[in-house]
């Protein structure tokens, strides 16, 4: 589903990702492991198509085709969903338009009829139902005054409001206590599917707890450094990045 | 220079029949040839500079001005307001106005139908307000205007409209309405005042309304103003508060032309207090200035002030906020924030709040910020699938939020998001861009 081949990228000229190689097919379940500073973030902003990420060298493939010439809301309408780290407020929107703006915008460029606010409300019952959100969360604004909790659930709902094919969840286990973690991972389980495929970006095993990986990754220097399989995961937890950073670039 | 051969607008006779009135109208004429028109050397026109009006003849309107055919559409529906007035070129035109519903103890009528020792006790602005040759010029050429009473004891509960219609064709037509509103004690009245027209031609407006509130009077005052490229609007308005009194207005700018309200609030009655909020939606080379002064003169006044905007393309904003709060005005609670959204780097905001404060027990504040729209949240909106435009226009409906939020009257809220909306530039095109 997704290839990454070689890929550089530089960022206001200082080059971040350094011949990064990754391949992720659907129904795995990927994490992405690294420390601070190690290019986790700006791989993600990449494969989501942030402006301002200089692609220097290489290639992103997804279902073969080149995705760096898509703008983000196409690549969103491809299946591409990004969970941010830090999720914006908008106030002001409340979060079912801003949902309603969202699932249908996809829908007009993939060529789809729009779903009306009858269809739309039914959907996203269902969908908070699921989850155990309350409806409170709905009318209020998008993330506008939500805890860190709030926004990271908001993030999953949108998720399973816009049904991606490949989502990409950037440190969303950060500022999470463990119940709150426990939701989101709920969320996130509940999306598994032989058909969508999921990158976990993460620096501590934690959340890999809850979201058992298919493949582990350790991301340093800008390139995957090592591949392994769930058990990588406590191997990093056990000994720490210090293999990893030790190395030159 | 000869300032009398290159002043415009300086040879024009009283309009006032009755003799004192007309007598106003002469002294006032003096004051305007010897104070002039602001120019940019004046403190408080430094952002804003008015048209020459000397490289074409500006015709003062007649009353064959008023055209009964002009077109408008009320900001909320017909069965919503009491009473309707339609101004064509600052000419009344019956036929368009609506006056026969309004309850008893309500009079709105063209300023010419009320008694002149009445009009004398009122007119006063130019002469007990900051000495200054536009409102003296409004006095001396006044084309009319109108006239809202509202008797103690009585409540307005629905609104009255005031359509203020621009259509000088291919000439240059200049109008001077004064508008006198007051409110004795214990009244209530929404008024709701559109100015639109003005994409030909040449038109020039010099108005100024003087409002008087009586001891637990309220007066909601809502503006909208989509004026054309061709229209120089300058609205300034002079509020005296009673005691407990309050006033609240919201102003939304979204037109072309060059537009300039002021707002001058005395806070004179101990509880009186003041909301003065409004939007400006500019792009192409709209200027917008929104000039306000709020005198704390007593103890426990408040006022609080939200003025938000957007500006693209090479428009320009100007904000002057200043809140005065006399030596015995203790206790007095002052705020005042603007914000503008910049959508272009050669837009233009310049925003100037002042407190003079000279009371010490007071609670004041006040805050301006402008910027551009934040990157991240525009990502995060498209990164949801919603294209760059559209997600730049639910980033400014967010902006606005706020501001839109405050206005307490239900329909005209809905009406001033319906204009903010219509603004924004199309979405449906981008989609059909991306399809295609």
């Amino acid at each position: 589903m997704l290839e990454i081949k070689n890929l550089h990228v530089a960022v206001e000229g200082k080059p971040i990702l350094k011949g990064l190689d990754l391949t992720v097919n659907a129904g795995e379940i990927h994490a992405i492991m690294g420390p601070n500073g190690s290019g986790k973030s700006t791989l993600s902003h990449v494969i989501a198509g942030r402006h301002g990420y200089e692609i220097t060298d290489g290639e992103i493939l997804y279902d073969g085709k080149d995705l760096t010439v898509l703008e983000p809301e196409e690549r969103a309408a491809e299946g591409i969903f990004l969970a941010f780290q830090y999720p914006v407020e908008i106030p002001g929107v409340p979060n079912t338009t801003f949902l309603k703006e969202a699932v249908n915008a996809q829908r007009r460029q993939r060529g789809e009829s729009e779903h009306d606010a009858m269809q739309f409300v039914r959907l996203l019952r269902e969908k908070i139902k699921e989850l155990g959100i309350s409806e409170d969360m709905l009318k209020r604004s998008v993330n506008a005054g939500f805890s860190g909790g709030e926004k990271k659930r908001n993030e999953i709902l949108q998720m399973s409001v816009l049904e991606p094919r490949l989502a990409v969840l950037d440190e969303t286990d950060s500022g999470l206590d463990i119940d709150a973690l426990k939701i989101v991972a709920d969320g996130v389980n509940r999306l598994r599917s032989p058909d969508r495929a999921m990158m976990v970006i993460t620096h501590y095993q934690r959340l890999l707890d809850y979201i058992v990986p298919d493949v582990v990754h350790v991301l340093a220097h800008g390139r995957i450094q090592k591949t392994g399989g769930k058990e990588l995961a406590l191997e990093l937890e056990k000994n720490g990045y210090a293999e990893f950073t030790g190395e030159a670039a | 220079m000869d300032a009398e051969n290159t002043l415009p607008f300086s040879d024009g006779a009283p309009t006032f029949r009755d003799a004192s009135l007309a007598q106003l109208q002469t002294r006032a004429m003096t004051r305007y040839r010897s104070a002039g028109l602001p120019d940019h050397k004046v403190e408080a026109w430094k952002y804003t500079r008015l048209p020459s009006f000397s490289d074409k003849p500006y015709r003062q309107t007649e009353e064959t001005d008023a055209v009964g055919t002009a077109s408008f559409s009320p900001l909320i529906s017909d069965d919503g307001v009491a009473g309707r007035l339609v101004f064509v070129n600052g000419r009344l035109v019956t036929e368009l106005s609506v006056t026969s519903g309004l309850p008893e103890g309500v009079r709105l009528a063209p300023l010419t139908e009320f008694d002149a020792d009445w009009l004398a006790q009122h007119l006063n602005a130019d002469v007990t307000g900051t000495p200054d040759g536009l409102l003296s010029l409004n006095l001396a050429r006044c084309t009319g205007g109108f006239a809202l009473v509202v008797e103690r004891g009585v409540t307005l509960t629905a609104p009255i409209e005031v359509i203020n219609i621009a259509a000088s064709g291919d000439g240059a037509l200049v109008w001077f309405p004064r508008n006198l509103i007051v409110l004795e004690d214990n009244t209530e009245a929404t008024l709701i005042v559109q100015q639109t027209g003005g994409d030909a031609g040449s038109t020039f407006v010099n108005a100024v309304n003087e409002t008087t509130l009586g001891d637990n009077a309220r007066l909601h005052v809502y503006t909208a103003d989509d004026s054309g490229v061709g229209a120089t609007i300058v609205n300034r308005s002079f509020a005296r508060l009673g005691r407990n009194a309050g006033l609240s207005t919201f102003g939304l700018y979204h037109g072309g032309g060059l537009a300039r309200y002021e707002q001058t609030v005395l806070l004179e009655g101990e509880g009186a207090e003041a909301r003065i909020d409004g939007g400006y939606l500019l792009r192409g080379s709209a200027h917008c200035d929104n000039t306000t002064r709020i005198e704390h003169r007593v103890p426990h006044t408040t006022c609080n002030e939200v003025f938000k905007g957007v500006v693209d393309d090479t428009a320009r904003a100007v904000f002057q906020g200043k809140i005065v709060v006399a030596r015995d005005a203790q206790h007095a609670d002052g705020q005042m924030l603007n914000k503008t959204l910049l959508l272009s780097d050669k837009a233009e905001i310049d925003t100037k709040p002042e407190l003079e404060i000279y009371a010490d027990d007071v609670k004041c504040a006040h805050g301006a910020t402008s910027g551009q729209i934040d990157e991240t949240a525009l990502f995060y909106l498209r990164s949801r699938g919603i294209p760059e435009r559209a997600a730049r226009n639910l980033l400014v409906r967010s902006f606005l939020g706020d501001v839109t939020e405050r206005i307490a009257n239900a329909a005209v809220r809905d009406a001033m998001i319906d204009r903010i909306e219509r603004w924004l530039p199309d979405t449906i095109a981008e989609t059909a861009e991306q399809a295609a």
